[in-house]
């Protein structure tokens, strides 16, 4: 990866955690990583699964805590296909539990 | 039984066509080619819609740029897969920089060979997510319905912006029935401002000693000029105006303080210096308006007042953010404001204003930049649109053009696109054939869509193509010369075209006017005639476009008078 990446990852041990709910469809997840990835900003980790019918999606994102955040959700929902954002701080349980599979 | 329950057997392009139509649409800009003839075909058939055959797809999208730019109404340009669609990326990319409403339609390869490197496939949506305010790829001639309407309410609502529909070949071939037709696609009202915000803002501008307000192109996209204006004269506020905003406040104004930022007139910056409220309205603190942001307005509390929340905190944190759209705030701010002289302030900038001007060498004779913007404004009037290019003869119109009406001017702000003026101009000619049109060029700029000469010699459009010609980049040898230890580089042309043989050969009246006898007599035959007239004029070479910030330093420290 880039330099800038690997500074942010370096200042960063805090992390922050992002739960988004998405219309389920093809382009959803390059939209959400997009706006990231040409920020420069490394998304850590993602999860995403259909929820209900299926119709929509949620996608568990985890991304370094850092003063950019804030203006990140806001574009993100501004994304049409995109229907909340919720913040929680680095200590939600989602990628912890999911850890177990990466060991 | 209405029309409107009709049943009716038609293909996917058929059904764009109506749609179209009954969005209201009609004019499109684009070029056929494989992908899109199925919709070429039903398009031939409208006898509501008139196609403007462009002569590359960035020309089309320029074109629906000059609609929308002049009208403020949803323009439509249309593109093949592959070449056609990379081409008209550009003019996608530079309306969502400057806000401005379009609808891209795009073919594409059949859908069962997406994916397969066809012949002219391009993964069109993956390219336009990041330059368009929304996208589609539609994979039914039923889904249409929905996307149709739905493209021109996004491209409309909020912060207007660029939609692209990918329709593979399939979709636009394939054959449903249509029993209802959807609403047309209409802008959303925005939803209402914060009052306790609004509250916030009022007691902060009615106890502010020095304001300023700074309108942003925000301002013309919701229609808020006269508003903005009677809030600067109802409290007293001097105004500067971003690029995008030139012309919501006529620049003759008594409180205004014309274009801010990198090429302002010197007191322009200062009085930003001093201010202690800057009041932004549907702006963005770009960077050449605001120069090195820690450093914009240093003694000053900001209100800032924008339909996209993203922009409130983005560049500079607001002491006031708020979020709306600026003809809902501004009507409900103006009658809770005090009125007030603010004779103080307003004598102080008064005097920066004399002591420190923008300074126009020349501006009496027509043969230098200044004195030629002059003289082809002085043979127009208000209701002329002023069009340009991207360089030094967009910014020494920027700088000295008396803009005085919103959608007046139409210049690419944020993308800064060589290319942009002429078939933007073309566009706006259509879109409002009794203006006149003026398009001020540089012959860098010009080359990048000269092809469109063909366009506007085609259509008689009533467009005069100024170029200002100094066979250089000029602002590219400017800053090399200033920035780069005066080592120009590839910004001076060795070869020079003969524009007026190439405008004749397109089929245009030409007029030099360095050859002119009497120029400025020939310059006004020629700007109030009808139909396409390129005008030609040779520029020094050394001339540059002065004051200016140094680039990523402070609007404080410029160069030049």
């Amino acid at each position: 990866m880039n330099s800038i990446t690997g500074k942010h990852q370096e200042a960063g041990a805090a992390r922050t955690v992002l739960e988004l709910e998405v219309n389920n469809h093809a382009g959803v997840m390059s939209h959400v990583v997009g706006l990231f990835s040409r920020r420069v900003f490394n998304v850590e980790g993602i999860l995403c699964m259909p929820v209900g019918d299926g119709r929509s999606s949620r996608i568990w994102l985890t991304v370094a805590e850092d003063a950019r955040v804030e203006q990140m959700i806001r574009q993100l929902e501004k994304l049409e296909d995109i229907l909340s954002v919720r913040r929680h701080g680095a200590s939600h349980e989602v990628f912890e539990r999911v850890g177990e599979f990466f060991k | 039984m209405t029309e409107e329950d009709a049943t009716e057997t038609l293909n996917g392009s058929q059904i764009v066509v109506r749609l179209l139509e009954r969005q209201g649409v009609r004019r499109v800009a684009g070029i056929p080619g494989g992908s899109i003839l199925p919709f070429y075909d039903a398009l031939s058939q409208s006898k509501l819609i008139r196609h403007v055959l462009a002569r590359h797809e960035q020309g089309a999208g320029f074109i629906a740029h000059g609609a929308a730019r002049a009208t403020g109404e949803t323009a439509v340009c249309l593109a093949t897969s592959g070449p056609g669609v990379t081409n008209l990326l550009t003019a996608i990319a530079d309306a969502k920089l400057d806000s401005i409403p379009l609808v891209a339609i795009t073919g594409q390869v059949p859908t069962a060979m997406i994916g397969s490197d066809a012949f002219q496939e391009v993964d069109t949506y993956g390219l336009s997510i990041p330059i368009t305010k929304h996208n589609f790829l539609v994979c039914s001639a039923a889904e249409l319905l929905e996307v149709i309407p739905e493209a021109f309410r996004l491209a409309a609502s909020g912060r207007p912006g660029p939609v692209l529909v990918d329709i593979p070949k399939d979709v636009q071939n394939e054959r449903i029935e249509v029993t209802r037709w959807p609403e047309a696609g209409r802008r959303t009202p925005a939803p209402e401002a914060d009052s306790e915000a609004i509250a916030r803002a009022v007691s902060l501008i009615d106890a502010a000693e020095r304001s300023i307000l700074y309108l942003g192109g925000g301002v013309t996209h919701s229609d808020g000029a006269a508003l903005a204006v009677e809030l600067a004269e109802k409290g007293g506020l001097p105004t500067v105006m971003t690029l995008m905003a030139l012309g919501t406040m006529p620049v003759d104004h008594a409180l205004s303080l014309g274009l801010l930022g990198m090429h302002a007139a010197r007191c322009t910056n200062m009085a930003l210096e001093e201010c202690d409220l800057l009041i932004a309205v549907g702006a963005r603190f770009d960077d050449r308006a605001t120069g090195k942001a820690t450093a914009f307005c240093p003694r000053a509390k900001i209100i800032h007042i924008d339909i996209d929340r993203a922009e409130l905190d983005k560049i500079k944190t607001a002491h006031v953010g708020i979020h709306g759209d600026l003809g809902d705030v501004l009507g409900r701010v103006l009658p809770q404001i005090r009125r007030q002289s603010r004779a103080r302030w307003l004598a102080r900038v008064g005097e920066l204003k004399a002591g420190f001007p923008l300074r126009t060498p020349g501006v009496d004779d027509l043969r230098t930049p200044y004195g030629l913007i002059r003289a082809v404004a002085d043979n127009l009037t208000d209701e002329a649109i002023v069009a340009t290019d991207v360089g030094q003869h967009q910014m020494w119109v920027a700088q000295t053009y008396p803009l005085r009406r919103p959608r007046q001017w139409l210049t690419s702000g944020g993308l800064g696109t060589m290319g942009f003026g002429l078939p933007t101009a073309i566009g706006a000619a259509m879109a409002q054939p009794e203006r006149t049109v003026v398009c001020f060029s540089g012959d860098g700029s010009i080359l990048m869509n000269i092809q469109e000469l063909a366009t506007a010699a085609e259509e008689g459009v009533n467009v005069k193509l100024v170029l200002m010609n100094n066979a250089s980049l000029g602002l590219v040898a400017q800053q090399q010369n200033l920035f780069y230890g005066g080592r120009v580089f590839s910004s001076r042309f060795a070869v020079e075209p003969d524009f007026l043989r190439i405008a004749e050969g397109f089929g245009w009246r030409t007029l030099d006017l360095d050859s002119a006898n009497n120029p400025r007599e020939a310059l006004g035959e020629a700007l109030s005639s009808r139909g396409p007239v390129f005008i030609h004029a040779r520029i020094d070479r050394s001339e540059q476009v002065l004051p200016m910030v140094v680039p990523s330093g402070a609007n404080k420290d410029m160069i030049g008078d």
